[in-house]
Formats: structure tokens, sequence, C-alpha cells
């Protein structure tokens, strides 16, 4: 099945020209210096954040181990097979997302301009993070880390009292770093220190895309690499510590229940899906400075491997480190429990350890019930230490922190985990960053005069003055709102229609043959089978189940507020009603600039009559002067049929 | 001989009297509680009867330190209640009056003022030494004059912005280059291109228009 596409071979470069590129390396295109410099930039996009702090609670909280086995399968049945698709389409048509999906069909330009607008969306937060992840690298040169205690208050009695009720890691979270707002009318105003951290955030960046692949393929040998070691050196650490092969159990315990769960499913889909970083448009650019023949095949294949064994490695990592820190605040709540009943009943130390510990409150029980229920022993549990808030921020910068403080030697493990953080992020933003800088250029925003670093300079700037919501008093909020709907619906439409754009608009049949030009050998029954079927189901299941669960449940967020009632708990609250806008344009703009961008295409075409001027619309692209360029001279004669017909 | 029988009584009423002034929950005393093998683990010393000697002689000398003009001695503290825990009771009796308590207040200001010295004693800490009652005064809070994360962040800073300008420069310098060199064979170019157009189909090479145009790019 093939929709007709017109004039599609004008548009897009022919197997001789791309034949011709290669040999003589003419075209202005940039270019990897090396194979391992576009793995490596790859690898650092798709291995971000997410790895870290997201998929080892999912792994968690579904069941464990048995979580494995939806995620493995969906990451064979829906990322390899789409990232095949990006790496093969962008090498093919040697553009950035605007300029492959206008070449495809004009009508699907909005592809491209929704794939720029969610870049541009997840960039502006997610630098945020960055920023928030350089304050707490810069604090922690010091000896005594300054989460690891309460501060004593102004007039010297105590110590502050949101600190005692709470603890030092969440108080330092939520009012050292954030200096958060009850809720997210009260801006709060800019936090100075804040800002410097996110203009420092947005200047290491800017020198790093400052010229396009050619400094960030430099930046990407450590940004990437680095990362590696250090988890590599925590999960040394991590092993001799007590307590950590408890962790590690308990993340890998199967439940094979949970495989009955329609949301076990959906999240690792969705995991999946994010993880690699599709529909933004990066993979797309970073794939077309690949010489034509380069094995996109064998890259899809070993990159999506690298991302899973990636996800499963830090999840071991991680929950080494939890497990140590769960089994610590385990000893300190039964230590603290034994030392109320040895000072209550005046009982020689050492009587009550922790393995007669039961049999002792159960005898003591017995003989003097009340003085025992006056005590309030705190129930410990040591499973409910372990599943403790250990996804996203919290894991980083409350729970992570709090098990470094315990660590000997802390300030070191807080600078490597913080600087393996930051590595993380830098490589994913290099990725969004180049979904926006090609999209914007391809579009002519700038003037052609304008030198790269200008229009990098500029694009930062803009970003980081737009970035300036995130540091105020209530940026915490805006930001969890920016990722869940900026960052989530819109990619899934775009990815859907970037699938059923290839197969049936491109021509699966045409894709084939450019993939046996391209590699030598027709792609396989697998991926045919993936291509037209399986993955665009599996996006549009996804997509339903997402839409229906945001649109049916009243939005809410988790405000820290010290004055609600169950204060160190995070309060529940509504979303004002004029944030709707928001999530509207954060969520819809980018997903209805498909449709939007054909339907003005199309009127636009309607009532401007003239072929030329359709022909004429197309992108101005540098690769297109050339193209024209070789037809001008090539083919004399025969511009004037190609001007005149259809 | 009556003198004598009034020696024995005072003997024997004496204690007596110490055990009324000094007794749980007594008004005017504190409790103190002491871990041993909290503190010193493995090293832990027993707790035995020279070991409340060393104790009253400790109170005595803090007496001593606060109340300058007094002299306290070893009589003057009283213990009782002692259990296994090691815990055990003390009251303070005045030297010129034994039946007379010195204060709580007193007692309390006497402990706060040389209770590193009691606590080197014993080789305990506050938490393994407690008075309860008398809270250990929390440590003035260290604030050094720039807080360390400035430097860090100042250090960083200037690093990026010496990379800023050194790109600026760099890629300012290769502009200079490249126009030295445009103005040298400008002409040859000229020729070619206008060669190009006319005689495009006998032409070795097509001239890549793309390039001229792009003298104003950087360098890629």
């Amino acid at each position: 099945m093939k929709v007709s596409n017109q004039d599609l071979e004008e548009r897009i470069p022919s197997y001789e020209e791309l034949e011709k590129l290669e040999n003589e390396e003419a075209g202005d295109r940039p270019k990897w210096d090396n194979k391992a410099q576009y793995m490596l930039t790859i690898v650092g996009f798709c291995v971000g954040l997410g790895n870290v702090w997201r998929f080892p609670y999912l792994c968690q909280s579904h069941g464990g181990g048995a979580f494995m086995i939806p995620f493995l399968i969906l990451l064979v049945l829906e990322g390899v097979p789409l990232l095949h698709l990006e790496f093969a389409i962008g090498q093919r048509l040697r553009k950035g997302s605007v300029g492959v999906w206008s070449a495809i069909h004009p009508y699907l330009t909005g592809i491209g301009i929704g794939s720029m607008c969610v870049s541009f969306l997840v960039s502006l937060y997610y630098n945020t993070i960055m920023a928030w992840v350089m304050w707490y690298f810069f604090n922690s040169f010091q000896e005594t880390l300054p989460w690891s205690q309460c501060p004593v208050n102004a007039n010297m009695t105590g110590l502050v009292s949101e600190c005692e009720r709470s603890s030092p890691v969440d108080y330092y979270w939520y009012r050292e770093t954030l200096n958060t707002t009850p809720d997210i009318d009260n801006t709060g105003g800019l936090q100075w220190w804040m800002v410097l951290c996110h203009v420092s955030a947005w200047a290491l960046l800017f020198i790093c895309i400052s010229r396009g692949i050619e400094t960030t393929g430099k930046a990407v040998y450590i940004t990437s690499t680095l990362p590696y070691a250090v988890l590599t050196i925590f999960l040394i650490r991590g092993l001799t510590l007590k307590g950590s092969l408890n962790g590690v159990k308990f993340l890998f315990t199967p439940d094979m229940n949970e495989l009955m769960n329609p949301t076990t499913w959906l999240d690792a889909g969705a995991q999946v899906f994010y993880s690699f970083s599709l529909a933004f448009g990066g993979l797309l650019s970073f794939s077309s400075y690949n010489s034509v023949h380069n094995n996109c095949e064998q890259d899809a294949v070993i990159i999506s491997i690298v991302n899973g064994a990636t996800a499963v490695y830090a999840a071991t990592v991680i929950y080494t480190i939890i497990g140590f820190r769960a089994t610590e605040k385990f000893d300190d709540c039964i230590s603290g429990n034994i030392l109320t009943l040895l000072n209550t009943f005046d009982l020689p130390e050492g009587n009550v350890t922790e393995n007669n510990y039961d049999q002792v409150l159960h005898s003591l029980n017995g003989t003097n019930p009340e003085v025992i229920q006056g005590l309030n022993l705190k129930t410990c549990d040591l499973n409910s230490f372990l599943s403790e808030g250990v996804e996203g921020t919290g894991l980083a910068f409350i729970v992570f922190t709090e098990a470094i403080t315990k660590m000997p030697v802390s300030p070191v493990w807080s600078v490597l985990f913080f600087i393996m953080l930051f590595c993380l992020g830098l490589s994913s933003m290099f990725g969004n960053i180049e979904g926006v800088l090609v999209p914007l250029q391809d579009l002519g925003v700038f003037p052609k005069s304008w030198p790269k670093e200008a229009i990098a300079g500029t694009t930062c700037v803009l970003c980081c003055l737009v970035g300036l919501i995130f540091v105020q008093g209530s940026g915490n909020y805006w930001l969890s709102l920016f990722d869940s709907y900026g960052g989530s619906i819109p990619l899934l439409i775009i990815a859907f229609c970037e699938m059923v754009g290839v197969v049936y608009l491109y021509g699966i049949d045409r894709f084939n043959d450019d993939i046996e030009f391209m590699i030598g050998h027709k792609p396989n029954l697998f991926w045919q089978i993936t291509w037209r079927f399986v993955s665009p189901a599996i996006m549009f299941v996804i997509f339903v189940f997402y839409f229906i669960t945001k649109v049916q449940e009243t939005p809410m967020y988790k405000a820290w507020n010290p004055e609600s009632e169950n204060f160190p708990t995070l309060e529940e609250k509504e979303y004002p009603t004029w944030i709707f806008v928001i999530i509207f344009i954060l969520a819809g703009i980018p997903g209805l600039s498909v449709p939007l961008t054909a339907i003005y295409k199309c009127l636009r075409n309607r009532c401007c009559k003239k072929d030329n001027e359709f022909k004429q619309d197309d992108l101005n692209t540098i690769a297109k002067q050339v193209h024209l360029t070789d037809e001008a001279t090539k083919n004399k004669p025969d511009i004037p049929e190609t001007a005149d017909g259809r | 001989m009556l003198v004598w029988i009034l020696f024995l009584l005072c003997q024997v009423g004496a204690p007596a009297l110490a055990q009324d002034l000094c007794q749980r929950d007594a008004p005017n005393g504190y409790k103190v509680r002491i871990s041993l093998k909290t503190a010193l683990g493995e090293d832990a010393y027993e707790w035995n009867q020279s070991e409340m000697f060393f104790f009253q002689a400790t109170m005595a000398f803090a007496m001593r330190r606060h109340f300058q003009m007094e002299t306290y001695n070893v009589d003057n503290i009283i213990l009782c209640v002692q259990t296994s825990r090691v815990s055990f009771w003390f009251v303070v009796t005045s030297p010129d009056n034994t039946t007379m308590l010195i204060p709580k207040a007193d007692v309390e200001k006497a402990v706060r003022m040389s209770r590193h010295r009691i606590n080197n004693a014993f080789l305990l800490s506050d938490r393994t030494l407690e008075f309860l009652g008398i809270y250990p005064t929390l440590a003035a809070p260290v604030n050094p004059d720039t807080p360390p994360w400035l430097i860090v962040f100042g250090v960083v800073i200037g690093a990026v912005c010496a990379g800023i300008i050194a790109l600026l420069v760099s890629s300012l310098l290769q502009k200079r280059r490249k126009e030295k060199g445009m103005t040298e064979d400008g002409q040859d170019e000229e020729d070619m291109q206008v060669k190009g157009v006319e005689n495009g189909i006998n032409l070795d090479g097509t001239y890549n228009r793309g390039f001229t145009d792009d003298d104003r790019f950087t360098k890629l």
C-alpha cells in the first residue's frame, strides 16, 4: 500500500549523486571524524538520566526481574525497528529532521517542526536539571557535606524546625537548593544561586555545541565514557558495603504476577521509547553526517544492546547503594528502639541485641504493656526503606545523597556521582540541541551570513532566558509539568507519524532499495514485519492508553508545604485552572503541528496555483543547492521541461 | 560515754540521712546514665565502686571549679539508685552543712562548665555520659567567609569564559586567514566559474557553487 507521492525524486538526492558526494567529498555537510565519535555521540544521547533514575524504579516497582521480560520484548519489537528506521532515513536523505520530512512530502514538514518544538521544550527543562547537578557538585567540595546535618536555628537553641521535622537531605534539597514555594501560584522570585548555576550550565553547553559536531565530537570522548567508569567504581565500592546485596536482591526478585498487569507492559513500552530518544530529530541529524554506505542496521542493533545493558547495569549499581542506605536506616531504627528499651527498663547494655529484640519486646509487652505503648517504638521494616522514593530527582538528590553521607570519605563519592550525572545529562543535551539547531537552520530562521557560533550562541541565550522560569521558587513544579506533558504525548504522535510516513508515503519498497544501496543487502523479514505492522501498532496502543490515562485523571502535583498536616510527606494539590492553557501549549502545539502544517501547506498550494512556486517553496537547504547546481550544469537542456511539467 | 554513743548514732544516722537526701526523682538531684559499651566497644572498662568514687571526685572537682571559694569533698557527692544499665542518681550537699542540698540550677552550671573535663575523665562523650536534664550546648556553626561553593563556581565559570574567548578568537583568526586566501586567488575562481557554465559538458569537474557562498560560514 502506498500513497501517491509526486516529485519525490526531485526532492531527494539520487543514488548517483550520493555516490558522487561520497567519492569526491564535495558538499558542505559536516562529517564525523571517525566511527567511534558517531557511536559515542549516539550512545551518549540515548543513555541519559532516565537510565539511572527511571529504569531502576520501574524495574523494582513492576516485579523486579520479571520486568526484564516486557522490557526486552518491547526493546526488540519497538525500539530497534524505530531506531533502524531513523538511522536509515537520515543517512539516505542527508538532512536534519525538517529537511527529511519535507523531502519525503512537503505536507509532512509538520513532523519536523513538531520534533523541533519537542526538542526545544525538553532542552529548556533538561538543562535546569544540569544546573541542579552543578549546584550539588559545587557544594561537594567540603569536608562535611552540607546535606549531612541540619543547620542550627537563629538563636542557637536548637536545629531549624523544618529540618528537624523532615530530614537534613530533604531540607537541603527543598529549602537550600530550590527554596520551594508551597504551591505553583507563588513564584517565589528568582533564586540567585540557582541563576548562577543555570547560566554556567548553558555556558558550558554552548562551548560544547558551538561548532556543531566538530566540537561535540570531541566532547563525547569524555562525556560518554566517564559515566561508565564512575558506575564501575560505584559498583566496586557498593558491593563492599553492608547490605548492598539486599538491594540487588530486592531489585531483581521476580514477581511473575506483574506480567498480567497491563500497566507493566505500558510502562515498559514507554520506557523503551523515551530511553532511545526517538522522534526528537537528533538521531536523524547525527545519522545524516555519516558516509552513505555506513552499516546503519548493525549500528541500530549495537546501540539497542548497549542502551539496554547500560540500563540494567546502572540499576544494579544504584540498588547496591540503595540497599546499603536501607540497611543503615534499618539498623539505626532498631538501635534506637533497643536504646529506648534499655533506658526505660534500666537493663545492662548488650542485653538486648538485634537478634533477640523481638523476643525481649514480646516478653516486656507481656509484663508491662502500658509502658511499652507509651514508648512509641518505631516499626522497622527493611522493605519499606528499600522502596522509599527512588525515582527521578528524589533518587538522585535525596536518597542517593543520603546514602553518600553514610559512606566514608563522602566528598569524593559525591563529586564522582555528580560528575557522572552531569556527563550523562550533557551528552543527552547535545542530541536535544541538535534537534533544535539544525531545523532552525533549515527553516532559514537565521540569516545565512551568520556563522555557526552565532546561531548556537543566540539559541543558548534565548533558552537560558526562557529557562529562568525553572529557577524561581516554584521552578520545580514547572519542571515536572513540562516533563509530564511536553516530553510524552507529542513524542508518541510524532513517532507514529514518522513510521507511517516512511512506510506508506515514502514507500517501503523504495526504503528497502535504499537500504540495499547503502549497506548491500535488503532488510530481512523481521524488519519488514516490524516496520509495516508491529511497531506502529505498539506505538498506537501506547499512545491511546497514555492519552486516556492523562485525560481522565485530574492533573495533580506534589508540593513541599511545611504547613501541611502530614508535613514531611509531599502534599498533593490540584493545578490551578490557568495551567490548562500551558498544558495545551506544551502537549498540543507539537502534536498538532503535524496536521496543522499539512493543512497550511495544502491551502497555500491551492490558493497559489503556480506549480513553480510549489517547487521553490521547498526548503532551500545547502545540500539542495548542490543538487540544483549539479542539475543545472549537467542537464542544461532539460530545465525548461521540469519547470513546466506537472 | 554519752559522747561516744552520740558519735555512734551519728555514724549510723548519717548514711540514713544521706539516703533521705538522695533518692529516685530527688528534687535537687540528677540522674546520670553511662553507656560504656556503646562508647568503647571492646575496650570498655568495668563499672565498679572505684569508678563510682572517681565520679564523686570528678563532681567535687566540678563544684570546686564553679564555686571557687567553697572546698567540696568526695563526701559531698551522694550517689544512690544504681542500676546495671549503669545509671544512678546523685545529689550534692553543701560543705558547710551536710544536710543542706545545693540547688539544681547551681549543680547544672557547674556541670556545664566542666562538662568537657568530666567526659574526658571517663573517656566518654556527651552522648554516652548523659546527665538527664542537662542538654549539651550545640556547637556553633562554622561559617567560612566565602561559601566554598562560590570558590568552585568561580573556577568553573572562569574556565568556561576562557573557553568561550578562545573559541571566538580562533574562529576570527580562521575567518581572517580564509579572507586572505580568497583575495589572492579570487580572480582565478571567477574565471573558472565562467568557464564552467559555458563548457559545462566538457569540463572535467563541476564547480560547486555552494562553496563560494560559503566563505562566511565557519570552516567545518
